[in-house]
């Protein structure tokens, strides 16, 4: 007789740690052929309030750490990453019925991506930062920094797409609460795993499984929230509420973009769009 | 109206508030490195700005004027003869002598061997005599010397005494070693009012001219005077702002006024008005006196004098209609 | 005594007509809507009836702006789009003053200000931003333009806010419809002249006055790509709920409550010139004035004093005397939320002095105000005053100051004071605000990108970085 597995209970991450949701849901998530994979925690509002929590909680610290520093714990994700490359290997192969070859693609770019974003750390602000030549006798210096806590609906890539929204955020400082691919989430919470043994301080990333629709609108209106990503939003009418909402605060906000192919090289703009630029003045005199 | 008049400075030849302050050269520099920084860009840009100031029709007429009542008429020149003493004292009674509704200057300003001439010449006019000493203008002579030539002028019949500070002391930091020449002066003085030269472009800085201007006043200084007239930059419009606010400052914390007496540079009626307007909003009314404020010029008297005569005429005047002495 | 006597800059070099049409493809329109009418702010005087634009006014715009921007704009090299912007900076140089006393008279601010502030920075707007029109390619941001902005600006720098607006715009390879405010429109419209004086094409830049329901349909239109505003938080968020779902680039530039932060170890007469300039500067009418001071406990005393005396040399009066460093109210309303928000000072318990100085009769004038023993939970520390009306506020530690600077939901700017070089980069570093000038206030620069975080807006003008929202970003979701 064979073994009996240990299964696994996929529960959210928010501040470091992995709390079933507090309404105490859960739901049902398939293959690609239909069988069950696990029972996903359904987050609720109240869980994506305590993500926000946890995510303004840990800006200070993770914004002020030296971007060489942030550039470090965001390569280590990508060793530990690929520590576990088989493990993510099959979940993907599981959760979306492709080919092995598909998998080890897909695990090598969600690697890579997070080495290429990790180098930006310490260089985006010498490439969007300015030192401004005004007209009189003013130093003046324009610098990048991150808007704050990002809300960010989490594209269908697993673990391709939510690493390449997510990893731009965070090596600029910003912290993130994610709503994770509502048909394939459970990647995301065994990346929450990675996260949690890389050296990223808790709070940083929460990553929240549930309903889009059902989630996204609290974070979208919450006024402790700096900026939304709606990438993943395939609902053109939820999206429009989802911005509508965010401009009670005005909220910075990154449309929808259903068709974005993963496997290119991205520009700087997931970085730049979450960035504010502030701009000193200081008299030079003796 | 002389200093001696109306003068409300103390007699002693400094303040005993500040006995705390000018007991060691540590905490005098304790006190003057605590004084409140300057921005220069700041400073600068609001001396800028109250020089955009606009000053018409009567209140021009009177500035103009007033003006003139403060100039220290100067001659600091080797080259300086008894006659040319002479012929400047004329000058300052009677500056315009077309128009005996002209007002005459404040003072004659030159060295102290050529007081008696100068003093001769204004009799009992009103117009005082200043005397530049301490071995004017680079200071650089021992003390009893410095201290020789002041007693020389004020004999010689000096009102005013316009000494040089020692600015190598001042930028190595010894402080207590200004202060106390500076007193050691003013004893010299006698009845004799003391100016205190900072030569300003040498001190470089506006906190080096803030920090020089309460160490002067509080060693008892009657007038504190930017420049010697010998160093460029002399006289600017931010140096000035520095002092006002220094006199301004040091009344409010001790009652007594100090006067301010920017020299060098200011040649036109435009400049004048530049410095009374900054006096009025800096220090206000009372210092609109010949008594608290002064010009150290020669050529500015004859602009002064071109603009006032324009104003009285309605028709622009040229250099030809005034005397050049 | 010495009294400076009345020193008006002459009205003479300035023509206001009795009426003014629309600028819709180069030339002067009358529209299909009612009029209304702008008033010098300093007398009430009425000085012109200005034609509201419609819908269909404001559609004719945009086609115009549309058929400009394909059929000449978007085609034009860059380097001949630069040589009508440099005709436009000379125009403005030239016309300078004529511009500095339009402004003056229908804005209410003073002489000295136009003169030496806005009109010379409008001038430079231009002639920078020129310079970037053949060189978009080095900017970081590509060189596709959006094509038609719907731009609509406040009443506190008329034509500053146009440059702000249209140079980048122009530069880019974009064309224009643009809506000054309601209560200052005639500098726009001489601008207007302006452009045709530089045979700008018809059509690149259109400016249709009126209200807000102008501006909505602005906003809204469906040929507009972009989208951009200063003005109100309020009409700011409205904007940004307008253009959801669409495609449209938005760029908003909204209020502020900023804090001038002092220290004890500060340059005090120029900190106290910096709160003055940063508070009373364009009667306060500034999005990013200073109206929060907060002043270290320890030299509290010694700053108010300080204060009330140099406030004590503020001349309010004729906004065309070259003396005058306070000028009017804008308008009648924008006096009465003053008054308001002052008299909601004064019963939270607020304690309140004004600068002693004799206001004209007619027209729209606030006194130069101070509250001292505000507290963060007063309505005057939270809400834009936009007026002459400093809330005082004081602290103990560097880091109970940035509590209290940024405990708000604004923030575009912010001053700090001190004499201590790595408290200033401190300071700087925590304060979560756009602009953060040290030892210094309210500088402007054409290179200097100048916008805020959290509610004051998104976007920045100005500099390399004021490009971007002029600029097509190609990657898909980008251009929200």
């Amino acid at each position: 007789m064979s073994r009996i597995d240990v299964r696994k209970t996929y529960k959210l991450y928010i501040g470091g740690q992995f709390p079933r949701s507090e309404s105490g849901r859960s739901f049902v998530v398939n293959d690609a052929k239909g069988r069950l994979l696990a029972n996903a925690a359904q987050a609720s509002r109240k869980d994506a309030r305590d993500a926000v929590v946890a995510a303004r909680a840990a800006f200070g610290g993770w914004s002020g750490r030296t971007a060489y520093n942030r550039a470090q714990v965001v390569y280590r994700i990508a060793e530990v990453l690929e520590g576990r490359r088989e493990q993510f290997e099959a979940e993907l192969r599981a959760a979306e019925g492709i080919t092995p070859a598909r998998a080890r693609s897909y695990v090598d770019a969600a690697i890579d991506r997070l080495v290429w974003y990790a180098g930006w750390a310490d260089k985006i602000t010498q490439v969007v930062g300015n030192a401004n030549p005004v007209a009189g006798p003013y130093f003046n210096l324009s610098t990048p920094e991150p808007s704050g806590v990002i809300a960010v609906v989490a594209p269908r890539g697993p673990l391709l797409g939510l690493v390449s929204v997510v990893a731009p955020l965070i090596v600029t400082g910003n912290t993130v609460v994610v709503i994770a691919s509502q048909d394939n989430p459970l990647t995301a919470i065994t990346l929450g795993e990675v996260m949690a043994t890389s050296d990223l301080p808790g709070g940083v990333v929460n990553v929240l499984t549930g309903s889009q629709s059902e989630i996204a609108p609290w974070l979208a209106s919450h006024m402790d929230v700096n900026g939304i990503d709606l990438t993943g939003v395939e609902d053109a009418e939820l999206a429009t509420e989802l911005e509508v909402a965010a401009a009670d605060n005005l909220k910075r906000v990154r449309r929808p973009a259903p068709d974005t192919d993963w496997l290119a090289e991205p520009g700087l703009d997931r970085m730049t769009q979450f960035l504010e630029t502030k701009t000193v003045w200081h008299p030079i005199g003796v | 109206m002389t200093p001696t008049a109306s003068s409300t400075a103390s007699s002693t030849s400094s303040h005993a508030v500040f006995d705390d302050v000018v007991r060691s050269d540590s905490s005098l520099r304790r006190f003057l490195h605590g004084l409140p920084g300057v921005d220069q860009v700041g400073c600068e840009a609001r001396a800028a700005g109250l020089a955009t100031r606009s000053i018409k029709t009567t209140s021009k007429a009177y500035a103009i004027d007033l003006a003139i009542r403060m100039v220290d008429l100067t001659t600091l020149e080797g080259q300086d003869t008894h006659g040319k003493v002479r012929a400047l004292a004329s000058k300052a009674m009677r500056p315009d002598p077309a128009d005996p509704t002209c007002p005459a200057t404040a003072a004659v300003c030159v060295y102290p061997d050529m007081v008696a001439t100068a003093k001769q010449t204004l009799g009992d006019s009103g117009v005082n005599v200043a005397a530049v000493a301490t071995a004017f203008p680079s200071g650089r002579a021992a003390m009893d010397i410095k201290l020789a030539d002041t007693r020389d002028a004020v004999e010689a019949g000096a009102d005013e005494i316009d000494m040089v500070i020692d600015r190598g002391a001042f930028l190595s930091g010894r402080y207590l070693d200004v202060f106390e020449e500076i007193a050691q002066v003013r004893e010299a003085c006698g009845d004799a009012h003391l100016k205190v030269i900072f030569e300003t472009g040498e001190l470089q800085t506006y906190d080096n001219v803030r920090r020089a201007s309460w160490l002067a006043m509080m060693a008892g200084g009657h007038f504190i005077k930017t420049s010697t007239g010998k160093v460029q930059p002399a006289a600017t419009l931010p140096v000035t702002l520095i002092m006002l606010e220094a006199v301004r400052d040091f009344r409010e914390q001790t009652g007594q006024m100090v006067g301010v007496k920017p020299a060098g540079g200011i040649k036109t009626t435009k400049d004048a008005i530049k410095y009374l307007v900054m006096v009025n909003e800096i220090c206000g009314d009372d210092w609109l006196d010949p008594d608290w404020f002064r010009f150290g010029a020669s050529t500015l008297l004859n602009d002064l004098l071109m603009q006032r005569t324009k104003m009285t005429t309605g028709r622009y005047s040229g250099p030809d209609y005034f005397t050049l002495d | 005594m010495f009294e400076y006597a009345p020193a008006p800059e002459s009205r003479a070099i300035v023509d206001i007509k009795p009426s003014y049409g629309l600028f819709i493809n180069g030339e002067f329109v009358d529209g299909n809507g009612t009029s209304f009418k702008t008033v010098n702010p300093a007398t009430e005087e009425v000085l012109a009836e200005v034609a509201e634009a419609s819908d269909v006014d404001v559609d004719e715009a945009v086609k115009a702006a549309r058929r400009a921007y394909t059929r000449v704009w978007s085609r034009m090299s860059g380097a001949e789009r630069a040589k009508y912007l440099y005709r436009i900076a000379r125009i403005i140089q030239e016309r300078g003053r004529e511009l500095a006393v339009l402004e003056s008279i229908d804005n209410g601010k003073p002489i000295k200000e136009s003169r030496d502030v806005d009109v010379p920075i409008v001038a430079a707007h231009f002639f920078y931003y020129a310079g970037w029109a053949d060189k978009l390619k080095y900017s970081g941001y590509g060189e596709t333009p959006l094509g038609v902005a719907g731009q609509v600006i406040p009443w506190n720098f008329p034509l500053l806010m146009l440059a702000w607006k249209i140079a980048p715009a122009l530069a880019c390879g974009n064309t224009v419809v643009l809506k000054p405010a309601e209560t200052t429109p005639l500098t726009a419209l001489l601008f207007a002249e302006i452009c045709q004086q530089a045979d700008l094409p018809p059509g690149v830049v259109n400016i249709v006055t009126g209200a807000g329901d102008t501006g909505r349909s602005i906003v809204s239109h469906p040929d507009v790509d972009k989208v951009a505003f200063t003005g109100s938080t309020e009409v700011g968020k409205a904007i940004a709920r307008a253009v959801a779902g669409s495609d449209k680039k938005v760029t908003l530039e909204l209020g502020g409550k900023a804090a001038n932060i002092v220290f004890d170890d500060a340059p005090l007469d120029q900190a106290v010139e910096g709160i003055v300039n940063g508070i009373f500067f364009n009667q306060g009418h500034v999005c990013c004035a200073g109206s929060r001071l907060l002043v270290q406990e320890s030299v509290a005393d010694e700053v108010m004093s300080r204060l009330k005396r140099r406030m004590a040399t503020l001349r309010v009066g004729d906004p065309l005397d070259k003396n005058t460093d306070v000028g009017a109210i804008n308008s009648a309303e924008q006096l009465a939320k003053i008054r308001e928000l002052s008299a909601i000072g004064e019963s939270e318990g607020a304690e309140r002095w004004s600068a002693p100085c004799d206001l004209p009769a007619n027209g729209y004038w606030f006194a130069p105000t101070v509250f001292t023993g505000v507290s963060q939970a007063h309505r005057i520390a939270r809400e834009e005053i936009f007026g002459p009306v400093l809330s005082v506020l004081t602290f103990r530690t560097p880091s109970e100051a940035v509590e209290k600077a940024n405990n708000t939901p604004f923030g575009l700017s912010a001053g700090v004071w001190t004499d201590k070089g790595s408290r200033i980069l401190s300071m700087a570093n925590r304060l979560r605000a756009g602009v953060v000038w040290a030892n210094t206030f309210n500088k402007f620069d054409p290179t200097s990108p100048f916008g805020g975080y959290k509610e004051s807006g998104y976007g920045r003008e100005g500099g390399r970085h004021g490009l971007e929202a002029y600029l097509r970003n190609t990657e898909k979701g980008a251009d929200a």
